[in-house]
């Protein structure tokens, strides 16, 4: 599942993070598999996306987010 | 370390940590900023004493890893590779992120360089309910670890102490020996961290929930303009009375040399053309300064995060990025730092657009052309319902400016090819309260950039102007020179009336052409030119001026600056690219003439155009 089909609120486990210019930088700033990520925000227009990644908030594209395959957390551990 | 020697010491970390804060407090107000040769990168070194040890820190650009995505990262990480090495890192992460703070500490890490490791934020790790354990974390690192509160002063003493006494590789193995990819660092870390933090409890921060506020759909841009409004109504109103007491104290000055000096041509070049010159660049500072004090503050309260990620969107549509946001608003200032404020703009093209189109902003030195022209053209008491039509028609400017700027961006995007697609990866940093001291420090040194890069292109220009005005060819007697009686027997005025044809299409003439001349030094000398004109050897005087230029008419009687002129003056200065400074600053950072001279070329053609099209329009 992609990171840009979760709900606002929704905690995800972030399962790989796919070929792209910017996979680097990605991975620099906490894109990891294993690391908890969930949705908070929308800029207006939808895009781009504000994750809590971990312990601080990351703000990507749409594109960005698409490359990052997800797994839900059971809805009962999320918030 | 035995021996006593000097050392080098380089702080290190992710932007947001709050390392300005630290280098601030370890250094205090004694610090260098040094240019790198050839370019505009900035240095940042503080010198302290410790136990009688002298330590040189360097302050580097925040990064996230080694392996640097822009122009700032790529200075970060350059004093790594510098003969001789480092004594040793202090490293400086955010513990309430110390995940992602300690990627960066892992690779440098690898290294071989002794380090000591600052954790700050430590309120707000604490309010997200972090405990670490600093005595743990110090012996599985295997070097020093303090916690600090810049802020109070506290703990800075003992990080001083430790840099010059106890310095330790750390042993902490991050990766393994054949492994160090990105993954397997923050595996290391991982580990690490389970060893020495507990996480208690879970609350909510405070920033969320102005987040709902500062990023929603509609509020967050009405938001945004009340900020907007805000700051330029401070700028002006703020700004006015130190210009008053700059330029009162400029013409004492040069009343005093008037009278100290003996005659002659050095006395005129003394007073006409380095005080003249300097006085031009020392009136911006006010506006420039608190301008940039805003600017400060709402970066460093992370608010300006917040206005790049709503405005994203937008931009890119225009070739340009949320990151755009702070140079095209300090545009508004002066664009010299402006430009310099596009390093952290990872993508090339995203980049260089920002640079191309940010002298389009109107910028301080074309208030006083405004200021001008629309006093003379407008009665000041004329309103549309309760707004002033002056007020109105620089309005319109500061519009007609920014219009410009981002449509030239659209433009900009179809022309330049660039195949690295931009990104907006960027972190949202918790709000702060202000670090006065941080913001004052970055007021004062861009606001010393400015006085620095555009200062000496400006006095340089301002005394070959002043040459260009005072002297002239000896009629009869070519290659001889003699003082002009009048500017318009001067070079300068021959200029004038030389480029007169190629500026009638658009209304102005000869004397308005001496004007854009001189204006090469700044855009505001435009004023001082046409008090000269108009009121040789009288007092300047702003009113004198803009009533004899009133009275000015033509051959047939009608005045020659009509609405029509005037309109299309103020066009001309809002598009043309009047500004040596400028031009310097985009060679410097673009490292080739090819972009200052595209930016000079189109800027002037659509000046020249827009000029055109005004005086056509509201008829000559």
């Amino acid at each position: 599942m992609k990171l840009t089909e979760l709900d606002i609120g929704q905690i995800a486990r972030i399962q790989s993070v796919g070929e792209s210019p910017f996979k680097e930088k990605l991975q620099e700033m906490g894109c990891i598999p294993g690391s908890l990520i969930k949705p908070i925000r929308k800029a207006p227009f939808g895009d781009p996306i504000a994750y809590e990644l971990e312990e601080y908030t990351l703000s990507m594209r749409k594109n960005e987010a698409e490359t990052i395959e997800i797994r839900p957390l059971d809805p009962l551990f999320s918030s | 370390m035995a021996d006593n020697k000097d050392l080098k010491i380089v702080l290190a970390g992710n932007p947001n940590c709050g390392k300005s804060s630290l280098f601030n407090s370890l250094t205090g107000l004694k610090q260098k900023i040094t240019n790198v040769p050839g370019t505009t990168i900035e240095n940042k070194v503080g010198k302290f004493r410790v136990d009688g040890r002298k330590i040189e820190l360097i302050d580097t650009p925040g990064t996230y890893s080694f392996n640097p995505k822009s122009l700032d990262e790529k200075e970060a990480v350059k004093v790594f590779f510098d003969n001789p090495l480092p004594d040793a890192i202090l490293y400086v992460a955010d513990a309430a992120n110390l995940k992602r703070n300690l990627f960066y500490f892992s690779q440098l890490a690898q290294h071989n360089i002794p380090m000591v490791l600052v954790l700050t934020m430590l309120d707000i790790a604490d309010f997200k309910g972090f405990e670490i354990d600093v005595d743990r974390l110090e012996k599985e690192l295997g070097i020093r670890v303090f916690k600090i509160n810049a802020r109070e002063d506290e703990g800075i003493a003992e990080v001083k102490r430790a840099l010059a006494q106890n310095q330790f590789v750390p042993h902490y193995a991050f990766g393994s020996e054949e492994d160090h990819t990105h993954e397997s660092h923050f595996v290391s870390i991982n580990k690490l961290l389970n060893k020495t933090t507990t996480l208690k409890s879970k609350r909510e921060l405070v920033s969320n929930k102005i987040d709902a506020w500062a990023t929603h759909p509609i509020l967050g841009y009405f938001m945004f303009l009340v900020v907007l409004l805000v700051i330029f109504q401070s700028v002006f109103s703020l700004a006015s009375y130190p210009m008053d007491w700059i330029e009162n104290g400029f013409s004492l000055l040069s009343e005093w040399l008037t009278a100290i000096l003996p005659d002659g041509w050095l006395k005129k070049l003394i007073i006409n053309g380095l005080v003249a010159g300097i006085a031009g660049v020392v009136i911006f500072v006010p506006q420039i300064a608190i301008l940039f004090f805003f600017m400060g503050l709402l970066e460093d309260t992370g608010y300006m995060a917040r206005v790049s990620f709503i405005m994203d969107k937008m931009l890119r549509g225009l070739g340009l990025s949320g990151k755009s946001v702070v140079p095209l608003l300090s545009g508004a200032a002066c664009a010299i730092p402006a430009i310099m404020s596009t390093r952290n703009i990872e993508n090339w093209k995203d980049r260089l657009i920002t640079i191309m189109v940010t002298p389009l902003m109107s910028c301080s030195a074309r208030l006083p052309v405004y200021t001008l022209l629309i006093s003379m053209a407008i009665p000041s008491d004329r309103f549309v319902g309760i707004v002033s039509v002056q007020a109105l028609l620089m309005l319109g400017m500061y519009v007609l400016g920014t219009a410009a700027a981002l449509v030239a961006a659209v433009v900009f995007k179809w022309i330049i090819k660039h195949d690295v697609p931009s990104y907006f990866i960027m972190e949202l940093p918790v709000y702060h309260a202000p670090r006065w001291k941080n913001i004052w420090i970055n007021m004062w040194q861009k606001s010393r950039s400015f006085v620095a890069e555009a200062g000496k292109v400006i006095l340089i220009v301002s005394v070959v102007l002043w040459f260009l005005a005072s002297y002239g060819p000896r009629v009869n007697e070519s290659f001889s020179i003699r003082e002009a009686p009048q500017l318009e027997e001067s070079y300068a005025g021959y200029f004038g009336k030389a480029i007169e044809p190629a500026i009638k299409p658009i209304g102005f003439n000869w004397k308005i052409g001496i004007a854009l001349i001189t204006s090469f030094a700044a855009r505001e000398v435009f004023v001082g030119t046409m008090s000269t004109i108009y009121s040789v050897g009288d007092e300047e005087n702003f009113d004198q001026i803009r009533d004899k230029m009133r009275k000015d008419t033509l051959a047939n009687g009608t005045p020659v600056y009509s609405i029509g002129v005037v309109l299309s003056l103020m066009v001309f200065y809002a598009f043309a690219m009047q500004c040596m400074g400028t031009l310097a600053v985009v060679y410097k950072e673009t490292k080739s003439w090819k972009w200052p001279a595209i930016q000079f070329v189109y800027m002037t053609v659509l000046a020249y155009i827009g000029s055109w099209v005004t005086f056509n329009l509201f008829g000559q």
